[in-house]
C-alpha cells in the first residue's frame, strides 16, 4: 500500500507539477517540515479520490456505452446484494482509517507550539498587520504598499502587486518562531502557504501557531477571513534571514524607532507637518475616509467640513489618538509617532479648504498619549 | 354530516379562481407549488446576476467595474439569495408539485399555512433587496455573516437584513411542518413508509433537518440584534461574550442546512435514473439509511468549517473524524447509482443527461468535500478558492442541475405537453460546459493560493480568473434558454401521455397530462 502511494505521489510530481508549474495549478510543497506533511496528506488524499473516481466513473461510463437502449441492451433486474453493499460500506471505511492516521499525526505536530526559541505577537487591524517581537523593544505596523494607481489601472502592475508591504516580517532562519495572534477590530486570518500556517485572528483571543522555517527566502501571504471593505488588501510579507542578518535587522530596527522618536522633540514647521501630514494620511487615513476627504457615504464619514476637524483640536487628537469605541475608528496611539500623528492631524484640519489654521505639534500629542 | 359531504363535492368541480385572486388566496398545492418554482427563478436570475457582477470584476486583476466595499454586498447577496431565494423554494416547489401526487393525497395536510408560507417569501426578499438601495448600502460581511463584521462593523441595514431571515425561518418552518403533517398522514392506503418513492423519504428527512436548525438560524440572528441594539455582548469580546460563540451556533444551522440542500437533489436523481435505465434502484432500502445516516451525521461536524479559529487538538480530531466519515453514506449513494446504471437499458433524454452530470459533478464536490475534511491539509485549503469550487460542485451540477432535471421530468405532467428535447440538449450541454469552466480552474487557483471573497488579486491568479468568468457567463446567459424552454413547453408542444415516459414507477404518472386541478380526490389503492 505505502509503495502504491509513494509510486502515486512521485508521478505527481514528474507529471502535473513539472508541466504546469507556472500555471500554479497545485498546492506549493512549501519550506517547512510541516508544510511538507501537510503536502503530502494532500497528495494522498487526492490520489486516493482519483483511484476512486475513475473506478467509479469507469464503470458508469461503461453502462452508459454498452448498456444502452439504442444498442439493443435489455435492462437486467437484479437489485440488492448485501455482500456487495456491506463491502461498498466497509472498503471506503478502511481507507478513511487508513488516511486518517497520518492526518492525525500531523495535527498533532502542528499543535506542539511549545519551547519556541522566538514570540511574535500577531494583531490584525483594518486593513494591516502589526508584528510586536515580546522581549524586544520591537513593534511595527505593516501595511500594503502596491501604489492605488496600480490598483485602479493607471499604471502597470508590478511583479508582487498585491503581496507587497511597507514594514515584512522579519525572522531568523532554522529558529521556532512561534506566532500569537489577536485582533483589534474584526476577525482575520493570518496565512503564509509556504509554511503551511493559517490561523484566525480573534479580538479578545489568543490563538497560538508555530514555524521552522529551513530557508532564507521572501514568503508571501495574504488575510483569509473576511474583515471588511480592504480584505484583499492586507497582505503578509515574511522575511526569513540568517542568524547575523537577523541581529543586524533587530538592532537597526531598533535604531531607526530611536530616531523617530527623538524627532519629536525638534522643532516642525506648519509646511513640514502639512507634506508629511498628506503623506501620513494617504497611507493611514485614506481607506476610509479617503483622499478626498469626503468619506464613503452612509459607511464612514468625511472630514471635510467636519465638526471634529473644524472643532477644538483637543478634541480632534483625541478621536485620532484614541479612536472611537464601538466603531471602525481604530486608536491610532501606537500604529504612529508622535510626529505622525502630529502632521496627519494638522493636515486633517487644513486640507480639502478646512483651513481652520492652527497646528499641532508633536509636543501635544506626547502630552496626550501620557 | 350530508351537508359536510355535499360542500366537499361542491369543492371537487371547483376550477381555479379566475383573475390575480386565483394565486393570492390559492390553497391548492400545484398552484403554490409553481408560484415557488417560479418565485425561485426569478431568484436564480437576480442572484446569477450578482455572480456575473462578481465574475466581470474578477475577468481581470485591478479594480475596473466596480469598488470593494459593493464587491462584497455582492457576494453577500448572491449567496444569501441563491441558497435561501432560489436552491430552497425550488425544492419546495417541487415537493408542493409532486408529493402529494406520489403519496396519493388530494393536497397538502395544511393548504392555508402553505398559502401563507409561500407568501412570506416575496415579502423577505423584498426587504432584503431593498437594502441594496439604503444608506451604507447592503449587507457586505459575506453570507455566513460572521460577528464582529455583521454587528459592531456592520452596516445600518444589517437590521433589515435581521428581520427578512427572520421571515424565511418562518415561512421554512412552516413548509416543513406541512410536508411531514402531509407525508405522516395523508398517505394513500397501502402506501406504506418503506414503499415511498425517494423523492418523499428524502424531503421528510430534509423537513425534520429543517425544523431542527432553522431556529437556531432565527436565535443567532436574535443574538445579533441584541448585540447591535440592545447592548448585549453576545458576539463581543470587551463585554464578556465571544466571537467564535457566533461560529458555532451558525455552524450549527449551516452544516445541516447544506445538507438541506443537497437530501432533495439526491431523492430526485434517484427517481430519474431508474426511470431512464428501466431498472429499478439497486438499493432503495440502503438508500433511505444512508439518507437518514447522513442527515444524523450533518448535527455532528459543524466545527470542520472552523479548523482555524484555534479549537482544541480533540477538538479538531473529532471534527475531522466525523466529518469524514460522511464519505460511507455518501458513497454508498455513489454506488447505488452506479448499480442501477449497470446492465440497464439507458436512454439519455435532457432529465437523464441532467441526473447523469448531477453523479458524476457532485462525486467530484464529494471529493474535494473529503479532502477539506483532513483538518491538516484543511489549513492550506480553508477561505481559498478550493473551498468556493467546492460548495459550487456540489451546489450548482449538485442542486441546482437536479432541480432541472427535475423540472425537465415533470414538465410534461405540469403542463401536459412535451418541452422541445433538441432545445433541452442545448441547454444542458451549454449548463455543463458553462460550468465546468467556471468552477474547475476555481480548485486550480485556491491551491495555488488565492483566498476567496476578495475583488483584486495578484498577477499569478489572472489566467484562471479570467477564464472561469467566461464559464460563468456561458453558464449564466445558458438559463434564459431554460426560460425560453420552459415557456415554449407551457404554451405548446407535442400531448404528453399519461405515463410520459416509457414505464416509469410512481402514482404521479398514473394521473392524466396536464395533471388536473384536483388529483386523488378518492384514494388510489398501493398493492
Amino acid at each position: 500500500m505505502r509503495a502504491i502511494i509513494h509510486s502515486l505521489l512521485l508521478a505527481s510530481w514528474l507529471f502535473p507539477c513539472a508541466a504546469f508549474a507556472d500555471w500554479g495549478l497545485n498546492m506549493p510543497p512549501g519550506v517547512t517540515e510541516i508544510s511538507q506533511a501537510v503536502f503530502d496528506l494532500h497528495m494522498t488524499i487526492f490520489w486516493i479520490c482519483v483511484a476512486i473516481g475513475v473506478l467509479v466513473f469507469s464503470i458508469m461510463l461503461w453502462s452508459i456505452i454498452h448498456h444502452r437502449k439504442s444498442r439493443g441492451a435489455k435492462a437486467h433486474n437484479f437489485h440488492e446484494n448485501t455482500l456487495v453493499e456491506i463491502l461498498w460500506t466497509v472498503i471506503p471505511f478502511f481507507i478513511l482509517v487508513g488516511m486518517a492516521v497520518p492526518a492525525t499525526a500531523t495535527l498533532v505536530k502542528m499543535y506542539s507550539t511549545s519551547d519556541a526559541d522566538i514570540d511574535i505577537k500577531v494583531t490584525g487591524y483594518q486593513w494591516k498587520w502589526r508584528y510586536e517581537y515580546l522581549g524586544e523593544d520591537l513593534d511595527f505596523f505593516s501595511s500594503l504598499s502596491t501604489p492605488r494607481e496600480q490598483i485602479n489601472n493607471s499604471e502597470e502592475k508590478s511583479e508582487n502587486y498585491l503581496l507587497e508591504v511597507d514594514n515584512p516580517l522579519v525572522i531568523p532562519v532554522g529558529k521556532k518562531v512561534r506566532f500569537l495572534f489577536t485582533a483589534n477590530d474584526v476577525i482575520h486570518s493570518w496565512w503564509v502557504p509556504a509554511f503551511a500556517v493559517k490561523k484566525d485572528a480573534i479580538p479578545g483571543f489568543i490563538n497560538e501557531s508555530w514555524t521552522v522555517v529551513n530557508e532564507p527566502g521572501i514568503y508571501r501571504g495574504q488575510c483569509a477571513e473576511l474583515c471588511g471593505k480592504d480584505h484583499g488588501f492586507m497582505p503578509i510579507v515574511v522575511e526569513v534571514k540568517a542568524e547575523a542578518d537577523y541581529q543586524q535587522w533587530l538592532a537597526d530596527a531598533k535604531a531607526a524607532k530611536q530616531t523617530a522618536s527623538d524627532a519629536a522633540t525638534q522643532d516642525w514647521s506648519m509646511e513640514q507637518l502639512m507634506a508629511k501630514g498628506e503623506q501620513v494620511y494617504n497611507t493611514a487615513c485614506a481607506v476610509c475616509h479617503q483622499a478626498n476627504g469626503e468619506g464613503l457615504p452612509g459607511v464612514f464619514p468625511g472630514l471635510k467640513g467636519s465638526a471634529i476637524a473644524l472643532g477644538d483640536p483637543a478634541a480632534h487628537i483625541d478621536v485620532v489618538v484614541n479612536g472611537k469605541a464601538g466603531t471602525a475608528m481604530q486608536a491610532f496611539r501606537d500604529q504612529l509617532s508622535a510626529v505622525e500623528l502630529a502632521a496627519v492631524i494638522t493636515y486633517e484640519r487644513n486640507a480639502w479648504g478646512n483651513n481652520v489654521g492652527d497646528m499641532v505639534t508633536p509636543a501635544q500629542i506626547a502630552a496626550e498619549k501620557q | 354530516m350530508t351537508t359536510l359531504k355535499h360542500s366537499v363535492e361542491a369543492e371537487h368541480h371547483h376550477g381555479p379562481a379566475k383573475g390575480l385572486s386565483r394565486w393570492f388566496y390559492t390553497t391548492n398545492h400545484k398552484d403554490i407549488g409553481s408560484m415557488y418554482l417560479w418565485f425561485s427563478f426569478a431568484m436564480f436570475l437576480t442572484g446569477g446576476c450578482m455572480a456575473l457582477m462578481i465574475r466581470a470584476e474578477l475577468f481581470q486583476p485591478g479594480l475596473q467595474l466596480i469598488q470593494p466595499d459593493f464587491f462584497n454586498q455582492m457576494t453577500t447577496m448572491h449567496g444569501l439569495i441563491m441558497v435561501f431565494g432560489a436552491v430552497m423554494p425550488a425544492f419546495v416547489g417541487l415537493a408542493n408539485w409532486m408529493i402529494p401526487m406520489m403519496i396519493g393525497a388530494p393536497d397538502m395536510a395544511l393548504p392555508r399555512m402553505n398559502n401563507w408560507s409561500f407568501w412570506i417569501l416575496p415579502f423577505a426578499f423584498a426587504m432584503m433587496l431593498s437594502t441594496l438601495f439604503m444608506a451604507g448600502g447592503a449587507p457586505n460581511f459575506g453570507w455566513t455573516f460572521y460577528a464582529p463584521l455583521s454587528t459592531t462593523y456592520a452596516p445600518p441595514s444589517v437590521t433589515f437584513f435581521i428581520f427578512a431571515v427572520h421571515m424565511m425561518g418562518i415561512s421554512s418552518i412552516m413548509g416543513a411542518i406541512n410536508i411531514i403533517a402531509t407525508i405522516l398522514n395523508l398517505r394513500a392506503p397501502g402506501m406504506t413508509m418503506m414503499k415511498l418513492p425517494l423523492f418523499v423519504w428524502t424531503w421528510l428527512i430534509t423537513a425534520f433537518l429543517l425544523i431542527a436548525v432553522m431556529p437556531v438560524l432565527a436565535g443567532v440572528v436574535t443574538m445579533m440584534l441584541m448585540d447591535i441594539h440592545f447592548g448585549t455582548s453576545f458576539f463581543n469580546a470587551a463585554g464578556g461574550g465571544d466571537p467564535v460563540l457566533f461560529q458555532h451556533v451558525f455552524w450549527f444551522f449551516g452544516h445541516p442546512e447544506v445538507y438541506i440542500m443537497i437530501l432533495p437533489a439526491f431523492g430526485i436523481v434517484s427517481e430519474i435514473i431508474p426511470t431512464f435505465a428501466r431498472k429499478r434502484l439497486f438499493g432503495y432500502a440502503s438508500m433511505v439509511y444512508a439518507t437518514a445516516s447522513i442527515a444524523f451525521l450533518s448535527f455532528i461536524v459543524w466545527a470542520h468549517h472552523m479548523f482555524t479559529v484555534g479549537m482544541p487538538l480533540v477538538g479538531e480530531v473529532f471534527f475531522m473524524f466525523s466529518t469524514m466519515l460522511i464519505a460511507v453514506p455518501t458513497g454508498v449513494k455513489v454506488f447505488n447509482w452506479v448499480a442501477t446504471m449497470f446492465r440497464g437499458s439507458m436512454t439519455f433524454e435532457t432529465p437523464m443527461l441532467f441526473a447523469l452530470a448531477f453523479v458524476v459533478l457532485f462525486t467530484i464536490g464529494g471529493f474535494s468535500g473529503l479532502m477539506l475534511a483532513i483538518a491538516p491539509a484543511d489549513f492550506q485549503y480553508h477561505d481559498t478558492y478550493f473551498v468556493v469550487a467546492h460548495f459550487h460542485y456540489v451546489l450548482v451540477p449538485g442542486a441546482v442541475f437536479s432541480i432541472m432535471a427535475g423540472a425537465y421530468y415533470w414538465l410534461p405532467k405540469w403542463t401536459g405537453n412535451m418541452y422541445s428535447e433538441a432545445l433541452g440538449k442545448w441547454h444542458f450541454w451549454l449548463s455543463f460546459v458553462g460550468v465546468n469552466i467556471t468552477f474547475f480552474p476555481m480548485h486550480f487557483i485556491g491551491l495555488a493560493g488565492m483566498p476567496r471573497r476578495i475583488p483584486d488579486y495578484a498577477l499569478q491568479f489572472a489566467d484562471f480568473n479570467a477564464i472561469a468568468s467566461v464559464g460563468a457567463f456561458i453558464f449564466g446567459f445558458s438559463q434564459l434558454l431554460f426560460l425560453y424552454i420552459v415557456i415554449r413547453c407551457i404554451r405548446g408542444g407535442d400531448k404528453a401521455t399519461d405515463e410520459v415516459w416509457e414505464d416509469p414507477e410512481g402514482l404521479e404518472w398514473t394521473v392524466a397530462s396536464p395533471a388536473p386541478y384536483h388529483t386523488f380526490s378518492e384514494p388510489p389503492l398501493v398493492k
